[in-house]
């Protein structure tokens, strides 16, 4: 490790990092701006300047010469000063300089108080302004109801378009024009069209993007009330930080994690909490009367219906995979094994549990984040990454950059060195190929991207396999698979990603099997699968593949075998076709159904409980790599609504259920659980049970600035309520008590002295970008397996397609697909209505255009229809999740037929699908 | 999100602004790589580059109308709005400034009526200031149209912008 020496004290450093962050990793303040830790220097802003002596005599003499942090290696021997008088003033006269248009609007800025360019200007001292001249203005543009733009606020650093473009791999965010007229925006006005724009709120330095969804209910960064918490949004299970004010969501930000999440989130994960705002919320338990309306019943009332319908009844349950593993542990053991459906349909639990299975057994790696962007060839089949698991997406983009890394590495360039890199590689890539059933929003970085039927998908991977077993195929430049063969056998880190969003078992199969035949050829494989939802994993481990599937509890309900039905946080008409629905929630049986929102599976129900949602409750969810995670209320519920492991718990405790016995808090279900279920063993080391204490103390959920506490109720009553105590977790609602040091797991909020903003995470990670001192957040329950798949599969036969028949494709999209999520404010605005995609061909045959209606199957489903020429023939997509298209499933095969008397859907207004919200 | 295909009305380039500009792509590796030249292109025929023309050349180019309109805008001599039908470019940079470049601003204005970025009524001349003609011994200079002016005297702007009706 070279030693470095800094105003006169000798500091040990990582060889090649660059100065910059070196000194941020010793924990010395030096200011900067275009610098991010994940996205390298360019030495744009000049702010961190700092002399460098030649020599010691250099140094004597005050020599030395004004180099940049950012762009400075650190070599053994070297000498700087950061505390220089020369150093300093430069570093003043930068801030100086670029305050020169900013304007004097922090009061009503919403990037106020967790702005970094404030904590840069007050670091550098820079106090009284010289400039006297008319400060330039510009017009702002509509970028959509996520994000607010401010251009009058712009330093000019271009974090944002090296974020949007470079990184995240969008198009329509540009630097405009030049000098001091330089604007930050699109073409023209317009939704931003990439997936990971919200990131741009905390990427921007100060306030020229802001989230839009905070802005019109806002709240001050120190007024927030935070806890570490879990994104329900999809199976990538990114860490997150939801910030509530008045009992209401205000905001998520994102939570690092070094292997899960890294800086960054998508806009589903970052707008797609705003739900637990929704309207639509149950506020107290209901009971139906004879004449089929709910009458409010209080909790203790409830109670005894819901124990009344299950004492000495036949009782069977259906479970969440969008929820906790506690809620569901509970119910299991309410109702028995047996008894316990885990909310999968057959297909569901058929992908799900073989996704489990295979990576249990596959002794290729099981690949976190960080290890997704070191691979440098990837093959994907059947994924469209960002409308399934889009962080991962994100990291599959940073994979192809390693091409320009290796080639950065011959020039003995260090992987900081961004402007210089890309410069270097253009647009040489590292080898990713995409197998799918139509195109996806990765193909742009992809050597190749195939459209074909999931059949085909998976007949490919095979081949791959095949190949690469054989050692003949490889590199026969002829066929596809021999091409992607090739390339995975030449890499150093190949990787492999399927997962469950087109439906076809084949495909994971398929992709198990190429990472054991490259296993097989004596490399290192990574394996990837996607599940549709944030504990799928978990539920999976829960129950295993002989539990009940949802047909399988219909056919029950049907025979008249069941008298009370037990919803966990499901609304089945979302999930499953109509009429399973309604052959489960309209048979004889009693619903009982514990939610949070208001659905059709809720009005279908005798009994219904409200249930707190992730940010008003524990709970554990296992991600798709098998981590598992825990999350933590932000806020206590309101009014009457409970954890739904609360209502539980209450429930076997009144009919004296014998596991209840032993349970009276979250950590008991948690260990119970952990005891129960081999499995789901390591759960327990997720994080601190409620004993922990730092220093002492609880954790504080509110930062010591927290202000008004005495008057934020003094509409109702000037009496201040006592501070609600928190039993379940390590976490206090107070701003007394230690954020520092503790596990990684349990950090509520960044912040240091100096450093409002988020740029402060560094002071709470083992240095910059590695991970939190704390430890990583999480524990893996998947280890690499030893065996490999056991049986040999044969591939499925190759699809035909059939004159007048199309087989159902699955297409996701971020904002729609998932149901939570598209009921909060913005995101709402961005879904679409239900529609299929078809070829053009096929379109004109029908006598389609865009736009127009087609009835599937006669009366299956009437859908609008875009034209896509990249869905392969034969098959047509649909959007799942959407309105109108929960009678679909991929696989099947559907006749077409033009609609007569088709309207095209209304244009929907926002507050209507968000509750009334705010916008 | 994928772009809408709901009918749109398709900017065009004329052919012979396409044959000008396929002839540049024959000389590079990609075809974004030609941007400034086709931006060029367009603007010899068109006098000014507007945003359907940005709309497109970028989808000519396989590249972004962002991207584009980003390099567009860099350049002072793209122009984004209309312009007259000569540009007078009046160099305001040091070794003119010093041989009094302000004077003949002043001249110009007083006989156009316009101001620097200003057009006039005419539509004849559009006034814009630039940075170097590359004649700083010839100070000061300007140029009109394609014409470069040398060591111009407040006395000779009416005779170099002679017969404008202005003010």
């Amino acid at each position: 490790m070279p030693t470095i020496r800094i105003d006169g004290v000798e500091y040990e450093v990582q060889a090649g990092k660059n100065l910059l962050e070196s000194c941020l990793s010793l924990g010395l303040d030096l200011p900067y701006f275009c610098w991010h830790p994940a996205m390298g220097s360019i030495g744009a802003c000049r702010q961190c300047a700092v002399v460098q002596y030649q020599s010691e005599e250099d140094e004597q003499a005050g020599r030395g010469r004004i180099v940049m942090g950012c762009m400075t290696p650190v070599s053994d021997g070297a000498i700087f000063s950061l505390d220089g008088d020369r150093a300093r003033e430069f570093r003043e006269a930068i801030v100086e300089s670029l305050m020169l248009n900013h304007p004097h609007d922090c009061p009503v800025c919403a990037e106020g108080g967790e702005c970094h360019l404030q904590d840069m200007t007050v670091m550098v001292g820079h106090r009284d302004r010289h400039y006297r001249g008319r400060k330039n203005t510009h017009r702002n543009q509509y970028l959509g109801p996520l994000l607010n733009h401010e251009m009058n606020r712009c330093i000019a650093c271009y974090r944002c378009t090296r974020y949007y473009r470079d990184y995240a791999g969008g198009t329509d965010l540009a630097a405009m024009a030049a000098h001091d007229h330089v604007y930050f925006g699109r073409h023209e006005e317009g939704i931003l069209e990439s997936e990971f724009a919200g990131n741009l709120v905390e990427v921007c330095p100060t306030g020229v993007f802001t989230d839009k969804t905070l802005v019109h209910d806002y709240t001050r960064k120190w007024d927030l009330q935070s806890a570490p918490s879990v994104c329900v949004g999809c199976g990538v299970g990114c860490n997150t930080l939801p910030g509530e004010r008045y009992g209401r969501l205000k905001r998520i930000h994102n939570r690092f994690n070094v292997e899960v999440n890294g800086y960054f989130l998508c806009d589903r994960g970052r707008f797609g909490g705003g739900f637990v705002n929704n309207q639509q919320r149950l506020d107290y338990p209901g009971l139906r009367g004879d004449d089929g309306r709910y009458n409010a019943v209080d909790h203790h009332q409830a109670l005894q219906h819901m124990a009344e319908a299950c004492r000495n009844a036949r009782v069977a349950a259906i479970g969440s995979p969008r929820t906790s593993i506690e809620a569901n542990f509970l119910l299991r053991q309410l109702v028995g094994t047996d008894n316990f459906c885990p909310g999968f349909t057959e297909l569901e639990q058929t992908l799900v549990n073989l996704a489990l299975e295979l990576q249990q057994q596959s002794s290729a790696v099981i690949a976190d984040i960080r290890s997704v962007e070191s691979a440098d060839a990837v093959l994907i089949l059947g994924e469209d990454l960002t409308n399934t698991a889009p962080r991962l997406a994100l990291a599959v983009r940073q994979s192809v950059r390693n091409k320009a890394y290796e080639m950065a590495a011959g020039l003995g360039l260090e992987t900081w060195q961004d402007a210089a890199i890309r410069n270097l590689a253009q647009d040489r890539r590292s080898p990713l190929f995409i197998a799918a059933s139509g195109d996806t929003r990765l193909d742009d970085v992809a050597e190749q991207h195939l459209s074909l039927a999931p059949q085909d998908v998976a007949r490919l991977g095979f081949e791959v396999a095949a190949a690469i077993r054989g050692g003949g195929g490889v590199g026969n430049s002829d066929t596809a698979a021999g091409r992607i063969a090739a390339a995975l056998m030449e890499a150093k880190r190949p990787l492999v990603i399927s997962g469950t969003s087109s439906g076809s078992p084949q495909a994971l199969q398929a992709a198990a099997a190429v990472a054991e035949a490259l296993a097989g050829a004596g490399h290192r494989p990574m394996l990837n699968f996607t599940v549709p939802e944030a504990n799928s994993l978990g539920q999976a481990m829960l129950t295993g593949s002989a539990a009940p599937s949802l047909e399988a509890i219909a056919e029950r309900c049907d025979r008249g075998e069941i008298d009370t039905l037990l919803v966990l946080e499901n609304d089945l008409y979302h999930r499953t076709p109509a009429a399973l629905a309604d052959r489960l929630l309209h048979s004889d049986s009693a619903i009982i159904a514990v939610d949070g929102l208001d659905n059709r599976t809720t009005s279908a129900a005798r009994l219904v409980l409200p249930a707190a949602n992730f940010a008003e409750t524990e709970g554990t969810l296992v991600s798709l790599e098998g981590r598992a995670q825990r999350h933590y209320p932000v806020f206590l519920p309101q009014g009457e609504r409970r954890p739904s492991w609360v209502w539980l718990l209450a429930c076997m405790k009144e009919l004296g259920h014998p596991t209840a016995t032993d349970l009276h808090q979250f950590d008991d279900i948690t260990r119970a659980c952990a005891a129960t279920v081999p499995a789901l063993a390591g759960i327990t080391g997720a994080a601190p049970d409620h004993h922990f204490l730092n220093v002492g103390v609880k954790i504080p959920r509110q930062p010591h600035r927290y202000s008004g506490r005495t008057a934020m109720r003094a509409d109702i009553s000037v009496h201040e309520p006592k501070q609600p105590e928190d039993e379940e977790s390590p976490l206090a609602f107070s701003m007394e008590g230690l954020n520092r040091w503790q596990p990684g797991a349990l950090l509520p909020f960044v912040w240091a002295p100096g450093w409002n903003s988020n740029q402060s995470l560094h002071r709470f990670q083992s240095e910059v970008g590695g991970p939190l001192r704390g430890g990583t957040a999480g524990m893996r329950l998947l280890g690499a397996g030893t065996t490999g798949p056991t049986a040999a599969i044969d591939p499925p036969p190759s699809f035909t397609p059939v004159e007048g028949r199309w087989q159902l494709v699955a297409r996701h999209r971020i904002f729609g697909s998932e149901e939570l999520s598209a009921l909060s404010p913005g995101i709402c605005e961005l879904v679409e209505p239900g529609f299929v995609e078809m070829r053009g061909a096929d379109a004109h045959g029908l006598g389609l255009t865009e736009g127009d209606g087609v009835e599937l199957d006669a009366g299956l489903a009437t859908l609008a229809v875009k034209i896509n020429d990249s869905i392969p023939p034969g098959c047509l997509g649909y959007a799942v999740g959407h309105a109108g298209t929960a009678n679909l499933a991929a696989g099947a095969s559907v006749s077409l037929a033009k609609a007569t008397n088709w309207q095209r859907p209304p244009q929907v207004i926002s507050t209507d699908r968000s509750g009334g919200g705010h916008v | 999100m994928t772009e809408t295909t709901s009918m749109q009305l398709v900017p065009t380039l004329s052919e012979e602004e396409l044959r000008l500009i396929d002839a540049e792509i024959a000389h590079v590796p990609y075809r974004s790589a030609v941007a400034i030249d086709a931006l060029k292109i367009v603007q010899q025929h068109r006098g000014w580059v507007s945003d359907e023309s940005i709309k497109a050349i970028a989808s000519y180019l396989d590249m972004s109308a962002d991207e584009l309109d980003g390099i567009a805008t860099f350049y002072n001599l793209i122009f984004r709005r209309p312009v007259g039908d000569k540009v007078i470019l009046l160099c305001n940079s040091i070794s003119c400034w010093i041989k009094g470049c302000d004077g003949l601003q002043q001249k110009i204005t007083e006989q156009l009526g316009v101001q620097f970025g200003e057009t006039t009524s005419d539509n004849r001349y559009t006034l814009l200031p630039v940075t170097c003609l590359g004649a700083c011994d010839k100070a000061p200079v300007m140029m009109v149209g394609e014409e470069l002016h040398e060591d111009v005297a407040e006395s000779s702007i009416v005779r170099i912008l002679g017969g404008s009706t202005e003010p």
